[in-house]
């Protein structure tokens, strides 16, 4: 059963194991179940590859220890003791405390590194496979291979962590408790707090400025479940408080960027009026309203509704007012919205032109301002289905943008496609002839097509038919023209082989021709690392395969290789001659 | 395309077109023969503007002793902009297919805050303060002092027009605000007089309303139109209200007290003349005496403060002796104010017509009718002998002048109420005299009368027979067009329960109880929560919104609103409102979505397009009546009822149907669009108010749809949404509601017509879901 090295630290009956009874035997170096009434262990895990434990909640009617190895398998121990739960918990955590103390001991140094990076070459069976021909080969260590020619992969992990979005409704959701005696407790979170403070910006700073110098965290946001902005309906006038100076920012801020007016003169109301009426005039009832409620407590709220939704935009829009093309990604990913093409044009000729005035400094709206605003006229008279509008943004300024592209048309498409094409050709039209000189000519030459000169023999049908036959695909002359069987007729393994070779031949030329031209001293020591990564490869893959290939295959298959050994080759010489100026100049 | 309309060839500037777009400019085509008058009722969204300009501008080529000009009238700046960017499409167009393009002259006249090109003048951002500094540099006084001495400031680019200017022709072509200042600018013009000067040659112009409406503006600027011309009011749903504000004028104590003031200021200066140059004000008698019209001496830079009243109505006397001299006017006027504010110390209403407030005016303070009647103008030229420049303190007196030239010249079809406080806060005194128009046609029968046709259109025009009664004219066409659909891209629908089953209405007597308010509420928030992108609501007043959005955040329903989409309501400020629109249009662009509260008469309803994503779903809030209770209101009605014999109760369902039905219509531009349009309110179903929508809408309204609870059309919205999510390219349109030009030519012109207008079916029934 067991070896007699092993020694048995803790036996414990009624232990199931995928539903059959046995005893669970804890031991020195590894644990085992054995089935009842039997003689062989059925399971057996070695502590060095168990990477942990975990048992069942509290609670629960069954009482479980699972067993987690390195490479993902589980095994599950269900405890089952006739006297009741109290005594399966006992057992449970008997065995749970010894393996506890047992498993650090055994605890393979795991290589977070190494689980990574078995990862990540298990997702890239590119890599995998550039892997196995350069390191297993010897051609590159592994750490060379690391950390030139997987940089990329073993960084993606650390890339850009994605920023969550903020609901328009974060404050809503923090659900307040009663508390039992006319106090009310709200749950804050890590997560709210990062929106509370991504969208109000005047917040955070009165935070980093006062905790904890000031206030304690507590009662910064008791102060804060307590100010405007979390009952909207409370004016801020009165009181001096830390969040009614925060008000204040916002009304500033909210008030500075009104006046900086709206970009679209589309949607500037103050710009519609052509010749408004004089202050006095007009009395039709209800229309010309300067009718104030008086209601300011309403008047706020509404203010700060239109307030929090602007905010909560903009920290989206510091987001999309990133590359262009992503906000024509997000644009063209919104949700069930027609897939008509013409729609999504429209969206996209609009964020187009959206991010375009973004994208502009503010300085130079002088004569970027009637383009876009023609960009914005001519999509607003555009009818999609009627036909496109004619008329074109003029491109003569300075924006850079422009508007639609111009249409390229060929007027001559042969000359596009066949290079110009000599006038010599036609100057000769110049001339003008009269019918009867044209006819005489015409008649003069073809007298002398009857004649035929002696070469102009015509040879014997037999000879023709040779000739023809040799001429066709697969005659004697045509030999030369295997190139489009030549697929057919290598194996495939051969290709799979021939495809890999290249792989890592083009990789590891790619880091030698990066080193050129050599300026520092960590490019020269690449470069003769690579060079001699090239020759180790050539002897170590290329010359195998060559080798096998002319065993194999016809003779005629050494021009597989042809093009690698001319790559290396070109590199070899290049090399070369980098080494020769070094040594003359260094002399 | 090239296509031939009862034999006329018209340029249309697409390759498709809409089987209603050729029914129109058929029926447009008979109004320009006839030499008449038409009312065309065209959805919004089908291209009539390019349909409009295409026909007229070819009518002109063909038969230009008939047509000489279009005047093509619009409300709000940006259309004005769409328009020319239209025409220029146009041009375009005939530059490449024919073989002479046709030598036209457009432009756009607009105010001077809109074209001035000086570099400070054009800094100011209020139009009052722009004209009042352009009036300092450009006066006729200011040049000759210039003159003598070469430090007063004056505009170059006026100087530069005024000595070039005249003699050269604008170059053939389309010029919108932008392009006037680009050519003032290299050539060193005012573009605002140059535009000034170039309408009387232009064949097409294009400005707003009240250029040809308001008898203030209208006399100076338009005064040189041709009678052969073809005048179209676009968007003309609002234009009575448009015609009554231009004549209408509302006093309050501020006004008074302003200009008392202001007339102190104009005793003292005329007694410092009358000191130092006692020349200017003899002249002026001397004129006054010869009964040389002012307006012949009038040089064009003059500010614009021409009577108030129609040219028919201005009298070409001479004026009378008691107020020909300065000090005599100044003082029949302090009289006049003296009047005013003893009028306004009432604790009740009065309410009485002009001419018994003339009689009370010759019975307390001995003014006679006819020497009112010359007060603007005699204002007007005592401002100018002055040589004042900056008219922004005297706008209080030029408006007590002007009520004072009305009130004397019109006794019928006005009316004045002095109201001790406003109704909304009774406790507050603020008496105000209303001195209102109460009947549209005054303003509008001079524009009849003098130019040969007049098309008004508009996508909301219904119930169309209104029009003819209360503008007073007798259209020769009148017909009403309905969108041919190859699929049902509108979905009206009326809602008329929430789901508990109780009726939600915005009537005053339900409108304060919570149930509405919370049926409302989750109506929004079903929506929301079913409808990609953006959603706009329209409410039927400020205070209404107002008091409704403090409810909901009671009830909690803003913050499970908040969690769909973000949320933007339109303020009473209009700079702040601009910016929530523009965050909103972020918001839906960048895929938040968003919701749009906004008032149904406010800017935001008149002016902006909610089309495609930025609007697929529009929910009327309640029917958008004006404030029943307004005295104002109740005269307007009792004098339809005596002169037109238009009931109170259609007037007003009128109105309020014509806004809801703008509002609405502002969430579709085109057929390759959809959206959603909820009526939000009991009454709805009702015939009377369902009849009154446009025919457009009528038409997808079906029985099924009238009278749902929010459940149900949440439903129906699901289930429509996925459908108009199927791609949909120009081939499934083609033939049915996108023509080629073989196919039209294909189709009997009358089949085309009758279905056009609905009175034939395309193909079969609306399609069901």
């Amino acid at each position: 059963m067991t070896t007699s090295s092993e020694d048995v630290l803790l036996q414990m009956g009624e232990v199931r194991y995928k539903k059959g009874d046995g005893t669970l035997y804890v031991m020195n170096e590894r644990l085992a179940w054995m089935a009842e009434h039997r003689d062989t262990v059925t399971v057996s895990h070695r502590y060095a590859d168990i990477k942990t434990q975990k048992i069942s909640p509290e609670g629960k009617p069954k009482v479980q220890l699972q067993v987690v190895l390195h490479d993902g398998n589980t095994s599950t121990f269900h405890f089952v003791n006739r006297q009741g739960m109290p005594a399966m918990l006992a057992d449970r955590d008997k065995v749970k405390e010894l393996l506890q103390q047992l498993l650090p001991n055994f605890k393979r140094k795991v290589d977070k590194d190494l689980e990574d990076k078995n990862r990540v070459l298990m997702e890239n069976p590119n890599l995998l496979q550039l892997y196995k021909d350069l390191v297993i080969t010897k051609v590159l260590t592994s750490d060379e291979f690391w950390s030139t020619h997987a940089k990329d992969h073993a960084l993606k992990k650390m890339g850009k962590s994605q920023e969550i979005g903020v609901s328009g409704a974060f404050l809503a959701d923090i659900k307040p408790q009663t508390d039992g005696c006319n106090g009310l407790k709200y749950n804050l979170t890590a997560d709210v707090i990062h929106c509370i403070f991504k969208t109000y910006p005047a917040v955070k700073r009165k935070h980093t400025e006062n905790v904890p110098n000031k206030l304690p965290e507590s009662e910064f946001w008791t102060k804060f479940f307590q100010s405007h902005y979390f009952h909207r309906d409370r004016l801020t006038a009165g009181t001096k408080d830390i969040f009614t100076e925060c008000g204040k920012i916002d009304d500033q801020a909210l008030k500075a960027a009104v006046q900086k007016g709206a970009g679209d003169p589309f949607l500037d109301l103050k710009k519609f009026e052509d010749v408004p009426l004089e202050e006095g005039f007009g009395s039709v009832p209800g229309d010309r309203n300067v009718v104030n409620s008086g209601n300011i407590v309403h008047q706020n709220m509404i203010k700060r509704f239109n307030q929090h939704s602007i905010m909560v935009l903009k920290t989206c829009a510091n987001v999309n007012s990133g590359p262009s093309s992503m906000t024509n990604g997000t644009n063209n990913a919104t949700g069930p919205v027609s897939q008509s093409a013409y729609t999504n044009g429209l969206n996209g000729k609009a964020t187009a032109t959206a991010t375009a005035t973004k994208s502009q400094p503010t300085d130079t709206v002088e004569p970027d301002e009637p383009n876009t605003k023609k960009q914005r006229l001519i999509e607003k008279i555009h009818y999609e289905d009627l036909g496109d509008p004619l008329t074109e943004v003029n491109e003569d300024s300075s924006n850079g943008d422009g508007g639609q592209p111009k249409q390229f048309e060929l007027s001559k498409v042969e000359r596009y496609l066949n290079g110009p094409v000599q006038h010599g050709m036609y100057e000769n039209h110049s001339e003008k002839f009269s019918l009867e000189d044209v006819q005489y000519k015409l008649v003069r030459n073809s007298e002398s097509w009857l004649n035929r000169s002696v070469q102009r023999g015509v040879i014997c049908p037999k000879a023709a038919v040779n000739a023809l036959g040799e001429l066709s695909p697969g005659g004697t002359l045509m030999r030369g023209f295997q190139e489009q069987s030549a697929g057919q007729l290598v194996p495939s393994d051969f290709q799979r082989e021939l495809r890999h070779l290249y792989l890592s031949l083009s990789e590891l030329l790619k880091h030698f021709w990066n080193c050129f031209p050599p300026t520092t001293e960590e490019l020269e020591a690449k470069l003769q690392r690579m060079h001699d990564t090239l020759q180790r490869f050539k002897m170590a893959k290329l010359v195998p395969f060559e080798n096998r290939a002319m065993h194999e295959l016809s003779p005629l298959r050494s021009s597989l290789t042809q093009h690698m050994n001319q790559l290396l080759r070109t590199a070899n010489s290049k090399f070369v001659t980098w080494k020769e100026r070094k040594l003359r100049n260094n002399r | 395309m090239k296509i031939s309309i009862d034999g006329l060839l018209v340029y249309f500037p697409y390759e498709y077109i809409y089987p209603e777009q050729y029914a129109y400019m058929l029926e447009l085509k008979r109004t320009l023969d006839a030499k008449g008058h038409c009312l065309l009722e065209m959805p919004s969204g089908t291209g009539k503007t390019a349909t409009l300009l295409s026909l007229i501008v070819a009518y002109m080529i063909e038969h230009p002793e008939t047509i000489r000009k279009l005047i093509y009238c619009s409300r709000t700046v940006p259309e004005i902009e769409k328009v020319i960017a239209e025409l220029q499409n146009l041009m375009v167009y005939y530059e490449r297919e024919c073989v002479k393009p046709p030598a036209m002259t457009g432009l756009v006249l607009s105010s001077r805050k809109n074209l001035c090109i000086h570099p400070e003048v054009s800094k100011e951002r209020e139009g009052k303060a722009v004209d009042g500094k352009c009036y300092g540099l450009t006066a006729s006084y200011i040049r000759d002092k210039h003159e003598l001495d070469t430090d007063t400031p004056i505009c170059q680019y006026f100087e530069g027009f005024s000595l070039e200017g005249k003699e050269s022709t604008l170059p053939i072509g389309i010029y919108s605000l932008d392009d006037l200042k680009e050519y003032g600018r290299s050539r060193n013009w005012c573009p605002y007089f140059l535009a000034r000067y170039a309408i009387s040659h232009a064949q097409i112009v294009v400005y707003s309303y009240h250029y040809l409406l308001d008898p203030k503006i209208a006399q100076v600027v338009s005064k040189e139109m041709t009678r052969e011309s073809c005048v179209v009011f676009d968007e003309a749903h609002n234009i009575d209200n448009v015609c009554i504000d231009s004549m209408s004028v509302k006093i309050n104590r501020r006004t008074v007290e302003r200009s008392t003031n202001a007339l102190n200021q104009l005793t003292k200066l005329v007694q410092d003349i009358r000191e130092e140059d006692t020349n200017r004000l003899n002249e002026e008698y001397q004129r006054m005496v010869q009964g040389l019209k002012d307006a012949s001496v009038q040089r064009e830079t003059d500010m614009i403060m021409a009577n108030p009243v129609l040219p028919n109505d201005v009298l070409t006397e001479v004026v009378p002796g008691n107020i020909r001299n300065a000090d005599h006017f100044l003082s029949f006027l302090r009289r006049f104010i003296e009047f005013i504010k003893t009028r306004l110390r009432v604790h009740h209403v009065v309410q009485e017509s002009p001419a018994g407030f003339l009689k009370d005016i010759s019975a307390k303070i001995c003014i006679e009718r006819k020497p009112l009647r010359f007060c603007a103008e005699r204002l007007s030229s005592l401002l100018r002998t002055l040589e004042i420049t900056d008219m922004t303190e005297y706008g209080a007196l030029t408006l007590i002048t002007h009520f004072a030239t009305l009130v004397s010249t019109y006794t019928k079809g006005f009316t004045i109420i002095i109201e001790p406080f406003d109704d909304k806060t009774p406790t507050v005194s603020n008496p105000i005299l209303h001195f209102s128009c109460l009947d549209s046609s005054i303003a509008m029968a001079p524009v009849f009368s003098r130019f040969q046709t007049v098309v008004i259109t508009s996508g909301t025009l219904s119930p169309m027979d209104m029009y003819p009664k209360i503008l007073d004219f007798d259209p020769v066409v009148m017909s009403s067009f309905t969108m041919t659909l190859a699929r049902p891209c509108l979905l009206p629908m009326i809602v008329s329960k929430g789901n508990d089953q109780v009726t939600i209405s915005s009537k005053f007597e339900t409108r304060e109880d919570t149930a509405v308010i919370r049926n409302y509420g989750q109506l929004l928030v079903e929506v929301a929560k079913t409808v990609p992108d953006g959603v706009v609501c329209f409410f039927t007043s400020y205070l209404y919104l107002e008091s409704v959005v403090a409810s909901w955040y009671d009830q909690g329903i803003v913050d499970t609103l908040l969690r769909y989409k973000l949320l933007f309501i339109e303020t009473q400020d209009n700079a702040e409102t601009s910016y929530a629109l523009m965050n909103y249009v972020k918001a839906c662009d960048c895929g938040r979505g968003a919701v749009l509260l906004a008032v149904a008469r406010g800017k935001v309803s008149e002016g902006v397009d909610f089309d495609h994503h930025y609007g697929r779903a529009v929910l009327m809030f309640g029917i958008p009546y004006v404030y029943t209770q307004s005295r104002i209101l109740k005269a307007r009605l009792d004098y339809l009822r005596d002169q037109f014999q238009i009931r109170e109760n259609d007037f007003l369902t009128f109105d309020a149907m014509r806004h809801a039905a703008q509002c609405v219509g502002r969430a579709l531009r085109g057929k390759t669009d959809y959206g959603i349009m909820i009526f939000a309110d009991k009454r709805f179903s009702r015939q009377d108010k369902r009849s009154r929508l446009p025919k457009w809408i009528q038409e997808h309204l079906v029985d099924s749809f009238c009278n749902l609870s929010t459940e149900e059309a949440v439903q129906l919205a699901r289930r429509w949404l996925r459908r108009m999510a199927q791609p949909f390219s120009r081939e499934d349109q083609l033939g049915i509601s996108l023509l080629t030009l073989a196919q039209l030519e294909n189709m009997e012109q009358e089949k085309l017509e009758r279905q056009a207008q609905g009175k034939e079916g395309v193909g079969g029934q609306v399609q069901e879901l």
